[in-house]
């Protein structure tokens, strides 16, 4: 069934390929710190994307790494940073010293970020909203203005928006739980989204629970089965975060070298998810338990 | 259990007396979310937890958070919800208390976490403002956590992130537009500063057992003022220092 014609399966090196030309502004980590699509964030690396727009509330380490790869041309974030240990090093080295190059910074806040998207998704140039009074993020992103009392707050409409989820059918509806982030809005807000999932269902999944939907398939252009393509950030009822992995990255890309390392060893020298996953110590991440929602009722008659 | 204690196991035990029972508590990372925990389990049984991430719990997770977003914080929610409802209870008045993390902080309470230095070419580029922002301009009062040392507690920050007190003057947040209180707490490992009613300039309330004020001074690179009383910081309670040792969340700062 999952090679029918209407069909949107594909692999992550074909989604990122067909889906993501230089120059994009990609929204991605929308979950905040579960659900980031790590997987999709390294495939841009090895198919080495330039000149990107990331758009995205706090990625955790994902927007570090894409930055210290060079693929990034602008920010637009409330966060960037490693959330184990804070500082985003290849975040400094890029907004302090141009390495590996400079980069362009639109601070935001969490809030307002979310404003941007659903201002795109409305199809509205910006959205008014009490939050960064005061701030003087108000000074450096031209984006956000003070206008009587109220802050307006510019659409950002990326041209895709990468969502892990923890499952999907072919046709690309989308099943998520737990905390959402900021996901909703980013996907409405962009032209076209690309899903990655933990399972790949049967329509008669998905189609049972249409509350649980995340967004109309007429968005989504791609479906990639990719177990573990969330790691090391938390899947819920999936996997756990992996906090050794990122503390080591943290530690690793503290100097230029170190990163260099890592991304040899994790990005560059793996081909895909799939050999990646055979690297990861998975016994201590797995969730094993089973704590089912209560299904609903959606008789008609 | 031995009556010693860590100069952060004091302050989250600090942090936690700034949760009264049945708030609403924008929880934040690190030692707030383990200040929640002890408040709840201690002296504010109906306190709730708000996280960003699209969270409310009425009780702290059964094991350890690396982030707000882990499975154990998300089984067993009031809500689990998108950030932008979270953000519209915040808007209404509805949180009573936040918890903000910088890595400076001024004599009127703005924070920065953007940029040390000049934000086109900064001497050094912090993560930025997440929800910190956010908190500071609409929670009802909020509390900030940091190491006392001069290079964080600052005459004016570089970069005004979060504002507390703006420049100090009568009135500037309501005068701004800033719906909420602003700061209530400066909780750092050396005292606490608190703050008058209406705004302007951090005073030492108390200071840590174990300190003194000579050391605050010393410490804090501005002329600090000292309240009129000025105590000594209860040390944390055997209930309390229980829970926070349950919970191994410290340390991973």
């Amino acid at each position: 069934m999952h090679k029918n014609r209407l069909s949107k399966v594909m692999t992550m090196a074909e989604a990122i390929d067909r889906f993501v030309a230089d120059g994009a502004t990609v929204a991605l980590g929308t979950s905040l710190e579960p659900l980031i699509p790590f997987a999709a964030g390294h495939e841009l690396i090895r198919q080495r994307r330039q000149d990107l727009e990331l758009v995205g509330p706090i990625s955790d380490s994902l927007f570090d790494e894409l930055i210290g790869a060079g693929c990034v041309r602008r920010i637009t974030a409330a966060w960037v940073g490693n959330v184990s240990e804070g500082l985003g090093h290849c975040y400094r080295r890029a907004a302090e010293q141009g390495i590996p190059r400079s980069i362009e910074i639109h601070d935001h806040t969490n809030f307002s970020i979310s404003m941007a998207l659903w201002a795109a998704a409305w199809n509205v140039p910006f959205l008014p909203a009490r939050t960064l009074l005061g701030s003087d993020i108000l000074r450096t992103n031209p984006n956000v203005r003070e206008v009587d009392g109220l802050v307006h707050i510019s659409a950002v409409r990326p041209d895709v928006t990468i969502l892990h989820v923890q499952r999907c059918d072919a046709q690309g509806r989308a099943h998520a739980w737990g905390p959402l982030g900021i996901s909703e809005e980013a996907g409405l807000a962009a032209e076209r989204v690309i899903i990655s999932c933990e399972e790949l269902v049967d329509p008669a999944v998905t189609l049972s629970d249409p509350n649980r939907i995340l967004l109309p398939e007429t968005k989504v252009v791609a479906v990639v089965h990719e177990p573990g393509g969330a790691h090391p950030s938390p899947v819920q009822g999936f996997w756990k975060r992996d906090h050794a992995l990122d503390n080591a990255y943290a530690a690793e890309s503290r100097t230029r070298e170190g990163y260099e390392a890592w991304l040899k060893r994790w990005v560059l020298d793996v081909p895909d998810r799939k050999t990646y996953m055979t690297m990861v110590e998975v016994d201590s991440i797995l969730i094993t338990g089973n704590r089912p929602s209560e299904p609903v009722n959606f008789a008609d008659e | 259990m031995s009556d010693a204690y860590t100069s952060q196991e004091l302050m989250i035990a600090v942090a936690a007396r700034e949760i009264r029972d049945r708030e609403l508590v924008f929880v934040g990372m690190r030692l707030p979310i383990v200040a929640y925990a002890v408040a709840r389990n201690t002296h504010a049984p109906n306190a709730r937890g708000l996280f960003e991430v699209g969270l409310m719990r009425d009780h702290a997770a059964s094991s350890y958070l690396g982030t707000m977003g882990d499975p154990p914080n998300v089984a067993g929610a009031l809500w689990a919800t998108r950030m932008s409802n979270v953000m519209a209870l915040m808007a209404q008045g509805g949180v009573d208390l936040g918890f903000i993390g910088g890595a400076e902080v001024d004599r009127y309470g703005n924070l920065n976490t953007s940029y040390v230095g000049p934000p086109e070419r900064p001497r050094v580029k912090l993560p930025g403002s997440g929800g910190g922002a956010d908190i500071a301009i609409l929670s009802r009062r909020w509390v900030t956590l940091m190491t006392h040392e001069r290079r964080r507690l600052v005459e004016r920050v570089s970069f005004i992130t979060s504002p507390g007190h703006g420049d100090g003057s009568p009135d500037w947040r309501r005068r701004h537009g800033l719906l909420g209180g602003g700061p209530a707490a400066i909780i750092t490992t050396l005292c606490v500063f608190r703050f008058p009613s209406g705004g302007g300039e951090a005073y030492v309330d108390t200071v840590h057992p174990g300190s003194t004020l000579a050391e605050v001074r010393e410490m804090t690179g501005w002329d600090v003022s000292v309240g009129a009383d000025v105590g000594e910081t209860p040390p944390p309670t055997a209930a309390e220092l229980r829970e926070i040792r349950q919970r191994s969340t410290v340390g991973s700062q």
